[in-house]
């Protein structure tokens, strides 16, 4: 195992509060391991702040592999850091220099208000699936698994866009705050399978609707969404959003 | 005590059926005036939440994350079990029921695995209907893979991520009944206590971890969904706020704590780096299917992997497990896995790592396969290790991942306290002494949709329940208990920071009473960690005010449970004086070294009573009676 260790700078964004005015604060972490993730530091830090009787820095943080959504800095401008594909919490210090400074601030947008430090309040995205982002079938009803096929292609195209996180990286990334990739991933993932058909349009209507409502802007096509998702998300789910809302809009209702 | 699990009369097959013909409803019209508390948001608690919404219950949901999609049942990476015999390989139920109770060495209740069993295949059937993209072949049909445990393929996954996907399943089903006014969800919610009224759970106690408000919650039962306790071991697969405070609550009001020592030891994960390590990350049992497990067999080869020739290997599990061979199940595989390291054949840096090698079934089916099976699994672990799997064998090593016991149930899943249902992992009721690989999220999913409807109509029916609202008097007590609690650990202002705490605790547990096990260890880690609870309130330091967001107090409040239970985990591990599935203790072993069961003492539940933090527990046993299966040393050789 190597043994050489860094020392960096991590200047982090502290906000006592909703309300609070915010500020960006450097601390010195010294003997890191490469081996570390970004996070493992920001534990380490926390330490230090505690021992030397001061508040830690508040930051989400649970599976710790990727998977759960809960972790989302913006890492040196950049929401969940500079490696493609990868969630914060995944980030590992190895790619860092020694004397490196790192600036981490929370995602920023209207529609996420900062509740503490790096920690931000995303339930509108619940609100948004909440609206429609499901299948409507009650426990019980289902026909048997294999009553319907799916093609292959179809079933993998739908969960390229099901391995959608939730963590809001593509909203922090982009300069409008519009969250269209995260309900275009959710739109394509339902409209590509059989049983998400019935409720095609409702859907749709109803997620677009619940999105405006909580105040994500619109998109302007700069793709900065896409280049952030941690799960590669295309923007093709975007350019199906907009195809599933007009046909929606344009189908004559009775 | 001897415990009733109120297992069903009739024989094995039937006794579901039966029972549910019997159990009694709650009319259409009448289910809104029931309000059920559901805490937790995982597989098991998203899943009943939206069950009973749709039945029509008043359904309030707790998380302590800030939304119900990331509970740790998403990290669950290989599949999900169902006895659908799409591969026409000799798949039953009753097949599936019979792995499932051996695998966990006949300590399981076995109406209960029957049961789980039958309803795994409506489990699929639901799930692919609320559009969750399993994984298919090419004529449309759903595809299927083996796990550990199992001689045949009843695995259903959706690459490495099942468990996301269940989820977000069963989250999309939680938020249609949010938008319909049948459940309210309160995130960043956590449950302080349970609260008892004239012998029934009634409600609860919760911290508001944003505002840090105490609030109070009534109901006509309880149903609690939060996981297991492996974080007591500080490192394991579980994500960092995964914990056991709510079940413990629940111990201290009078709900027995089953079979604590039954800790799942996952073989494959990838190992510690560093003493800075704050968790680790598992890699899916399914690599096993196409990666073959080796060491170098000269003790302290530290060749490269690629250096060593094939006769200077040592494939462990195949040359020891030749009818399961790589897929033997978690128990063996790391036992095994510490015993070569033990022996001086590990590798890697610590010489605590063994290797998973893809490059026969790179050479077999070329690596685009590979990386369709398993894509994502490679990419997390080169991210982690920094080494390409597609070229370098996988280093890994065991960790703790899942734990079997839990609050004890009965058939209908309700603890010895009336009101109070138990679901999912934090419940002890169906894998014994061992989880197979792609169990658990059957289970959750089982208790949500298929169990708990019924059984839980069948006591809101049954049962004249009085008007309580959360202004009674044991509110107040229980509210004003976790008041007391939260201002006594900030008052200690101590020196050791509770992330210190929580390691050290951590690391005797994982010394004294994991893999392997013996007596004097275990006694070892209880002195321990009764010294470590004292030093505890004197000596822990929790920065910030209780009236925030203050992640610290969260942990001090958890770690200081976990420093009660882990007593009882050692309790446990001491008076079970026979070898099972996990639990191994070195004094009960076979010519051959593996688990030595004791059925005539020990074919029992140990369910634990709380008498007082420093007193002794109460043991009551509920006897395991087996009609259907005859009880063999398990052999997977």
């Amino acid at each position: 195992m190597s043994e050489a260790t860094m020392t960096l700078t991590l200047r982090v964004w502290r906000q006592a509060g909703p309300d609070a005015p915010g500020r960006l604060v450097d601390y010195c972490a010294r003997g890191v391991s490469p081996h570390m993730s970004l996070l493992e530091l920001l534990d380490v830090v926390n330490e230090d702040l505690t021992a030397k009787g001061e508040e830690p820095i508040a930051f989400d943080s649970d599976c710790r592999e990727g998977i759960c959504g809960s972790c989302g800095l913006v890492v040196d401008g950049v929401p969940h850091g500079p490696q493609a594909a990868t969630t914060t919490c995944q980030v590992f210090l190895r790619h860092y220099r020694d004397g490196n400074v790192i600036t981490i601030e929370p995602w920023r947008a209207r529609a996420f208000p900062i509740i503490k430090d790096l920690v931000v309040d995303r339930s509108a995205l619940d609100r948004i699936i909440a609206a429609g982002g499901y299948v409507s079938v009650d426990t019980g009803s289902a026909p048997e698994a294999n009553a319907i096929p799916v093609p292959k292609d179809e079933a993998e195209r739908a969960m390229d866009s099901a391995a959608c996180i939730g963590c809001g990286a593509c909203v922090a990334a982009c300069k409008n705050a519009s969250a269209v990739l995260f309900v275009g991933a959710k739109i394509e993932h339902l409209t590509r399978l059989p049983q998400g058909l019935p409720e095609r349009e409702r859907r749709v209507l109803a997620m677009v609707t619940q999105m405006d409502a909580e105040g994500f802007g619109s998109c302007s096509n700069e793709g900065e969404c896409e280049a952030v998702c941690p799960k590669e998300i295309s923007v093709t789910n975007i350019q199906r959003l907009n195809r599933e809302y007009a046909r929606a809009r344009l189908k004559p209702r009775r | 005590m001897i415990l009733d699990g109120k297992v069903p009369a009739g024989p094995l097959d039937a006794k579901w059926a039966r029972h549910k013909d019997h159990l009694k409803l709650v009319n259409p019209v009448n289910r809104r005036k029931h309000t059920v508390i559901v805490v937790g948001t995982g597989l098991a608690g998203a899943s009943a939440a939206a069950s009973l919404g749709e039945l029509g219950y008043n359904v309030l949901a707790f998380t302590i994350l800030d939304s119900p999609r990331r509970a740790h049942s998403i990290a669950a990476q290989g599949g999900i079990n169902a006895a659908k015999n799409y591969k026409n390989d000799g798949d039953s139920v009753f097949r599936l029921f019979y792995d499932t109770i051996k695998g966990g060495d006949f300590r399981a209740r076995e109406a209960n695995v029957h049961r789980l069993a039958e309803v795994s295949v409506k489990i699929i059937d639901h799930c692919v209907a609320q559009g969750v993209p399993f994984a298919r072949e090419y004529g449309g049909f759903l595809d299927n893979r083996s796990f550990g445990g199992a001689q045949l393929s009843r695995t259903f996954y959706a690459r490495g991520q099942t468990g996301q996907q269940l989820l977000i399943g069963a989250y999309g089903a939680l938020m249609r009944q949010v938008h319909a006014g049948t459940v309210k969800i309160f995130p960043r919610h956590e449950m302080l206590d349970l609260v008892v009224v004239d012998g029934r759970a009634r409600g609860i106690v919760t911290r508001n971890l944003v505002t840090g408000e105490l609030e109070r919650w009534a109901g006509d039962a309880v149903l609690l969904a939060t996981g297991g306790y492996g974080n007591l071991y500080f490192l394991s697969t579980n994500a960092g706020n995964s914990n056991v405070t709510a079940a413990w609550r629940c111990a201290k009001r009078g709900a027995y704590f089953a079979n604590p020592c039954f800790v799942q030891i996952h073989p494959t994960c990838i190992p510690a780096s560093g003493e800075h390590q704050s968790k680790l990350t598992l890699m899916s049992e399914s690599l096993r299917n196409d990666g073959r497990v080796w060491v170098p067999q000269r003790a302290g080869d530290r060749r490269a992997p690629s250096d060593i020739p094939e006769s200077e290997r040592f494939y462990f599990l195949e040359e020891r497990y030749p009818s399961f061979g790589n897929l033997v199940p978690r128990d063996v595989a790391a036992r095994n896995c510490k015993s070569v390291c033990e022996a001086g054949q590990g590798v890697g840096p610590t010489g605590y790592a063994v290797y998973l090698d893809f490059a026969d079934a790179i050479r077999r089916f070329g690596a685009s396969v590979i990386r369709e099976r398993y894509g994502n699994l490679f990419q997390m672990y080169e991210r982690i290790v920094g080494d390409d799997p597609y070229a370098v064998p996988m280093r890994i090593y065991p960790a703790v991942h899942y734990t079997m016991g839990g609050l004890w149930v009965d058939y209908d899943l309700m603890s010895n306290l009336p009101g109070l249902f138990v679901l999912g992992e934090a419940n002890f009721s169906d894998h014994g002494a061992n989880r197979l690989g792609a169990s658990a999220l059957m289970q959750g999913l089982a208790d949500g949709y298929f169990i708990i409807p019924y059984t839980l109509a069948s006591y809101i029916a049954g049962t004249t329940l009085s008007k309580v609202t959360a202004d009674h008097d044991a509110f107040m007590e229980a509210a004003q208990a976790a008041q007391a609690r939260i201002d006594r650990v900030l008052r200690v202002r101590g020196d050791v920071s509770v992330t210190a705490h929580h390691r050290r605790l951590g690391q005797v547990m994982w010394e004294k009473c994991s893999i392997a096990r013996n007596a004097r260890g275990i006694e070892e880690a209880r002195a321990a960690v009764r010294a470590q609870r004292q030093e505890f309130w004197h000596n822990v330091r929790v920065p910030g005010e209780p009236t925030n967001f203050n992640k610290s107090l969260e942990q001090a409040l958890r770690v200081a449970d976990y420093l009660e239970f882990g007593e009882l985990v050692a309790i446990d591990a001491l008076a079970r004086d026979e070898s099972c599935g996990s639990h191994f203790r070195e004094e009960h072993a076979t010519p051959d070294g593996e688990a030595q069961r004791d059925d005539e003492h020990f074919a029992h539940v140990a369910a634990w009573e709380w008498r007082g933090t420093e007193e002794a527990p109460t043991l009551h046993t509920e006897p395991l009676h087996f009609e259907s299966v005859t009880l063999t040393q398990r052999s997977y050789r």
